[in-house]
């Protein structure tokens, strides 16, 4: 149980861990006590969700930017950018079929 | 082939031998399925936002009618801790604590995924008795195409974690054992950052003061 890269890879999950579980308790709690409302808390609890995925990325599923053979972080980001011309195109169209009915 | 330039992540290490080597284009193929499932969920999360709105509810029962904070809190703490959890097994894997240490880690991991179903199941049923059922309006159409495609990731990853656990006990810890056990890994971690999508849109976004 001494072996030193265990340890520091355990506490790479656990440092992990404590900032995902700080990215869960703020919304939560901002919605449960209603400290904020409105747009502000939309987009707070927006920003909070992508700064907790960027966690889990980077300490569960071990993407980085270094410089690699496996090229994880293109695919991820190609498959964003087609993610999001098709969702963002969705939303758009359909709210304006939305405002002009 | 070199080892030493091996993707520096999620891998087993260089004294697995094959199975490190092996895990190079094994992980990066099953990358490649996540992503096409990312976009499943990213264009099922559009057609949520589509609807969810007064015109979308039809007048029918609402989020605030359906959704219970508590029990969506505690699924996500379930989910975030059976990530870690998966990770302990992880290690265990890479730096050879034995079978015992995976399997252990592995069924603290199967039994929070079970226990994060049954939560689930009880809000589902919670909200067909508030009424709020898929053919409702469109909302709930959209509500229960998402939610529970999720569920359903949930339910395949723990059978998928006890094959995995009586393969270790039937095959021993061979190098597609390994591998197959990263991969799962994978797909855990992944399910557990949808959700974070989910209780952030469709929860908090529902709930919202």
């Amino acid at each position: 149980m001494t072996d030193p890269d265990h340890s520091k890879e355990a506490r790479f999950y656990l440092a992990g861990f404590g900032l995902a579980l700080t990215l869960t308790l703020v919304p939560f709690a901002l919605v449960h006590w209603a400290l904020m409302e409105g747009r502000a808390l939309a987009i707070t609890i927006a920003v909070l969700a992508v700064a907790q995925i960027v966690v889990h990325l980077r300490f569960f599923l071990h993407i980085d930017l270094s410089r690699q053979k496996r090229e994880d972080l293109q695919l991820i980001l190609f498959t964003v950018l087609l993610l999001a011309i098709m969702a963002i195109g969705t939303l758009w169209i359909m709210g304006n079929l939305a405002t002009r009915m | 082939m070199s080892t030493s330039n091996l993707h520096p992540g999620l891998n087993l290490g260089d004294h697995h031998g094959e199975a490190h080597e092996g895990a190079e284009t094994i992980v990066f193929g099953f990358w490649i399925f996540l992503m096409s499932d990312l976009v499943i969920f990213g264009l099922v999360f559009a057609s949520y936002l589509t609807v969810a709105n007064p015109m979308g509810m039809a007048g029918g029962p609402g989020p605030e009618d359906a959704f219970d904070l508590a029990s969506i809190f505690a699924q996500t703490m379930i989910l975030l801790t059976s990530s870690l959890t998966f990770g302990f097994a992880t290690l265990a894997m890479r730096h050879e604590r034995g079978r015992a240490a995976i399997a252990r880690w592995l069924g603290v991991s199967l039994l929070l995924g079970l226990v994060f179903l049954s939560l689930e199941l009880r809000d589902f049923a919670h909200m067909i008795e508030a009424g709020a059922v898929p053919q409702h309006s469109g909302y709930w159409s959209a509500f229960w195409g998402l939610v529970p495609l999720h569920g359903l990731h949930v339910a395949v990853g723990c059978l998928w974690l006890m094959v995995m656990l009586a393969q270790m006990a039937t095959l021993g810890l061979i190098p597609v054992v390994k591998t197959r056990l990263l991969r799962l890994g994978l797909f855990w971690h992944f399910l557990d950052l949808i959700w974070v999508a989910i209780f952030s849109i469709v929860y908090l976004g529902g709930l919202m003061p």
